[in-house]
């Protein structure tokens, strides 16, 4: 039991060290800024994921238990490396925009990112007459 | 063998956070700096995490949480910053 625990924890671990210097590598390797964001969500999800389930594992192996308190951390990273992510392309894509590098869209709306058509005035409930 | 796997590991992530750190000097725009800064909390929390296994301790996750709620924040407030121009409208 305690033997296969101790492959178990080391192949998760030799992969978790393994994709996050992937994630690391690809930051720094690939050429384009939108290509640049590809990369460190993996580190994000599976390096951080398979380390964290390691940490849960070896609870098991050291005679705490299993802890479940790290299922915490990986539900919050895997919820909000999404949104990190999608907020930093809409940085990506605003400032490509100014450099006049992205195609039309060939109808008479800009893309929705830039789609910043200015408010009407504030709609005002009709007036009753006493 | 857990010993070495552990050791592994934590070069790796190490190594992940000096290519993040050679980024984030090097980075074209300030978003490929926010990125790289996001990276490296991701690679912090992993060298915690396996810091917490290689000491044996359970104290180590309220460190994970703070950092993983802080780097979400302030990135996102970063990004905030660099589309709109102000962090809170």
């Amino acid at each position: 039991m305690t033997f296969a625990l101790d492959i178990i924890l080391s192949i998760l671990l030799v992969v978790g060290g393994l994709f996050g210097l992937t994630g690391s590598y690809g930051l720094i390797r690939l050429k384009d800024r939108m290509q640049r964001l590809h990369a460190p969500t993996k580190a994000s999800t599976v390096g951080l994921g398979t380390a964290l389930l390691a940490s849960m594992f070896h609870g098991l192996m050291i005679g705490t238990g299993f802890s479940w308190q790290e299922i915490l951390v990986m539900v919050f990273i895997f919820v909000t490396a999404p949104i990190t992510a999608n907020y930093l392309s809409k940085v990506h894509l605003q400032s490509r925009h100014f450099d006049g590098q992205i195609p039309k869209t060939g109808v008479s709306r800009d893309w929705s990112t830039f789609d910043d058509a200015p408010e009407g005035p504030e709609p005002q409930l009709p007036q009753r007459d006493s | 063998m857990i010993t070495y796997a552990l050791a592994f590991a934590l070069v790796c992530f190490g190594l992940g956070l000096i290519l993040n750190l050679w980024r984030l000097i090097l980075g074209p725009t300030v978003a490929d700096r926010v990125l790289a800064l996001d990276t490296m909390v991701v690679n912090v929390i992993a060298i915690i995490v396996l810091y917490g296994i290689q000491t044996g301790l359970g104290i180590n996750f309220e460190a994970a949480m703070l950092f993983a709620m802080t780097g979400f924040v302030g990135t996102v407030a970063f990004c905030k910053f660099l589309l709109r121009g102000s962090v809170i409208e």
